[in-house]
């Protein structure tokens, strides 16, 4: 059986920006062929996964009260499966940085990074978690979090859009939706 | 501006002191290079609104050495450790002589015009909690000694919160230490948000230091940067249109009602009322819409400029306005129905975390902490910039002091925010939106302060120039300093669930704290 292209209820897959580098993993996934049992399992699992994303409660500055945003009643990111935000690293999904990291931050960020149980994704919301934005300059602003964490999805903007920041989110989760749980190795993309 | 010998400082401030000055504004340390490493302060009398500045310079860059004035204002506690963590400057006398927002492990200074930035590589070990800190005394003979001091005991039950705790409203971190449930003693530790922002600003043109005021607090984006245009327009000597000053009156009076229900729901949340944040953020959009349509942001606007705004208020902004405050008004009847008469509310919030009035003062606690305790501390009435003195409004004071008056304040001001625009809203004259000014805006020799009422209190701006196109120095007074100081204060002896009911009343913003 064949891995599928990821797609999501509500968008067009052409619709989606960034399409070819999920291909490449599709492609690479499929090189090798998959079981048909497992891969059902791999289906339903992923299905189950990427819809039930729970994000950890953490937010330095602006992006935060954006990310609030999103999950108070206009935007509403439940509706698409991020249901509840969790103050325990250990209950969480998935870390959305939304915010400046600075250096004091940083190890504390690895700390709770490190705390999340596996698989475990990362979100950079903003300019500053991506390259340290408008504080690139200072003394005490680390240059985007890929230096500390591996990202899986950049959302730029100052703060983003709540637009953005399902876009984002939903991103994560057609990139969720590509992974082997049961015989095989899940990729993370290298960096060329 | 008065100077006086570091010598005799202390008695100098004593003295003013005691004339009535018991409002320390702001305490901004400075690097003058050859001129030496010194401290300006800001001082205030809460009886008559009157104002002085005195300064104040050491020579010796080596082991630079002033004498504290927390005795005589509290609120220099954390300001001086502030300039100690900036400039290294020693307090002799101070209490705690601790780094406020760097690790202790950072090497220099980083406000030094000196300072060499390559010795600071990002360090990923976990910083060690301390629980002794040092202070220094001077002998009779006036060497200088350091002296041990213990913070928390060997055996005393120590409890962390945060930087990642979703109660503390962003990366604060406090060390509370615990009898039971009671509070004994709470130790802030600031600066996980430490952004630099005010040694970025000395190498960015006056243009450009104005985008990162509103990042500092966001929840009073626009009062950050119309106390900045003010504090450069001062100093140009430039008159803004009074269509100008109508426009940026409105605009931080949405964004207090912002903030404040903004301050509603997070309160409300903290205290387990999900309802309420949910009610919230709902009519926040709707300013929020209102701000999209003229200024292009939701929550950074960059909006005021020096000299006026960025763009005219869109076609339907009066009307928009006006109806958002027609939805507004009853809505807050029905906020106060699902929550302020509430049981628990009142259980959590009654006699919780009383602030008295001198201690308000003393820490310099302005916006609606220092009004909740008694003290009138509204910039707006003591000081009018742009239309606050030509329109008609309340002033809200309560003397209780408690987290529930702290609350209420914030409501009562989201009525009188809402009376200060229905006055504006039709009047708005013609005139242009901006003046011109120079391509590069070079500012005179001098130094100039001025502030606004932000969300949560006085917000400052201290500009020195030396005639460039880029600030000397730029400090900005913030506004959750003074709010974090007092916690120690409010919380000994209540217990640790208040100290979640009292930091979401006393309202602060952390990148605000840390800047």
């Amino acid at each position: 059986m064949e891995i599928k292209k990821p797609t999501i209820k509500g968008i067009p897959y052409e619709e989606w920006k960034n399409n070819d580098y999920l291909e490449d993993m599709v492609r690479q996934l499929n090189e090798n062929g998959t079981n048909v049992v497992v891969g059902c399992l791999d289906d339903l699992i992923n299905w189950g996964r990427s819809n039930s994303l729970w994000p950890l409660t953490f937010a330095t500055s602006c992006c935060g009260i954006e990310f609030m945003a999103v999950g108070a009643a206009r935007y509403d990111f439940a509706r698409f499966g991020f249901e509840v935000t969790r103050a325990s690293p250990r209950q969480a999904d998935m870390i959305m940085v939304a915010g400046t990291i600075t250096h004091k931050m940083a190890p504390v960020l690895k700390r709770l990074y490190d705390q999340m149980a596996d698989p475990k994704y990362v979100v950079a919301v903003g300019g500053c978690a991506i390259c340290g934005g408008p504080f690139k300059k200072s003394y005490h602003v680390l240059q985007g979090v890929d230096k500390i964490l591996p990202v899986d999805v950049y959302i730029p903007g100052c703060p983003p859009r709540p637009e953005a920041l399902l876009y984002g989110m939903m991103q994560l989760q057609r990139k969720v939706k590509l992974e082997k749980f049961f015989g095989g190795v899940n990729r993370k993309q290298d960096k060329e | 501006m008065i100077t006086i010998e570091p010598e005799k400082i202390h008695k100098a401030l004593a003295d003013l002191r005691s004339e009535g000055y018991d409002f320390l504004r702001s305490l901004t340390g400075m690097d003058w290079g050859e001129e030496g490493l010194g401290v300006v302060y800001h001082l205030g009398k809460t009886t008559t609104g009157e104002n002085t500045v005195v300064k104040t310079a050491t020579l010796n860059r080596e082991h630079p050495e002033l004498p504290s004035v927390c005795d005589l204002w509290k609120a220099a506690e954390f300001n001086e450790r502030e300039v100690y963590d900036y400039f290294g400057i020693r307090f002799i006398g101070h209490p705690d002589m601790r780094r406020l927002y760097l690790r202790e492990d950072w090497v220099g200074h980083p406000f030094r015009k000196d300072y060499d930035e390559s010795l600071n590589p990002l360090r990923m070990t976990n910083e060690e909690p301390d629980d002794v800190t040092h202070h220094y005394e001077e002998l009779p003979d006036g060497s200088v000694i350091k002296k041990r001091e213990v913070i928390f005991d060997q055996d005393e039950y120590i409890i962390n919160i945060g930087p990642q705790h979703p109660a503390t409203h962003g990366v604060l971190r406090f060390r509370v230490s615990l009898e039971g449930e009671i509070i004994k003693k709470l130790d802030v530790h600031c600066g996980y948000i430490h952004r630099g922002i005010e040694k970025m600003c000395e190498s960015l043109t006056y243009p450009q230091t104005l985008a990162l005021t509103d990042r500092l607090d966001y929840l009073a984006a626009h009062h950050n940067r119309h106390a900045l245009c003010m504090c450069i327009e001062k100093a140009l000597g430039l008159e803004v249109s009074e269509r100008v000053q109508y426009i940026r009156t409105i605009m931080d009076e949405l964004q207090r009602i912002d903030s404040h229900l903004l301050f509603f729901s997070c309160l409300c949340m903290d205290l387990g009322a999900l309802t309420a944040f949910f009610y919230g953020f709902r009519d926040r959009e709707k300013i929020l819409d209102i701000f999209e349509a003229t200024t292009g942001g939701r929550l950074i606007q960059n909006y005021n400029t020096i000299g006026g705004v960025q763009a005219d208020i869109a076609p339907d902004f009066v009307k928009k306005v006006k109806e958002f405050i027609a939805w507004l008004r009853p809505t807050l009847k029905e906020y106060h129905e699902v929550f302020t008469g509430n049981i628990i509310a009142h259980g959590r919030l009654d006699g919780v975390g009383v602030l008295s009035r001198e201690d308000a003062i003393s820490f310099g606690a302005t916006g609606g902490t220092g009004r909740a305790s008694g003290w009138a501390c509204d910039v707006r009435k003591r000081h009018p910039y742009a239309m606050y003195s030509k329109v008609d409004f309340k002033e809200i004071i309560r003397t209780e002091g408690d987290c529930f008056a702290r609350y209420m304040v914030r409501m009562d001001e989201i009525v009188e925010s809402m009376n200060i625009i229905e006055q504006l809203i039709d009047n708005i004259p013609e005139g242009s939106f901006q003046e011109k000014t120079k391509a590069i805006i070079k500012l005179p020799e001098g130094s100039w302060y001025s502030a606004v009422e932000g969300s949560r209190g006085e917000f400052g701006v201290y500009l020195e120039s030396r005639g460039d196109k880029y600030p000397y120095r730029l400090k900005f007074r913030s506004t959750g300093l003074p709010l974090v100081s007092i916690m120690d204060t409010v919380c000994r002896g209540a217990k640790i669930a208040d100290l979640i009911a009292i930091g979401g009343t006393v309202d602060y913003v952390v990148p605000d704290i840390d800047r």
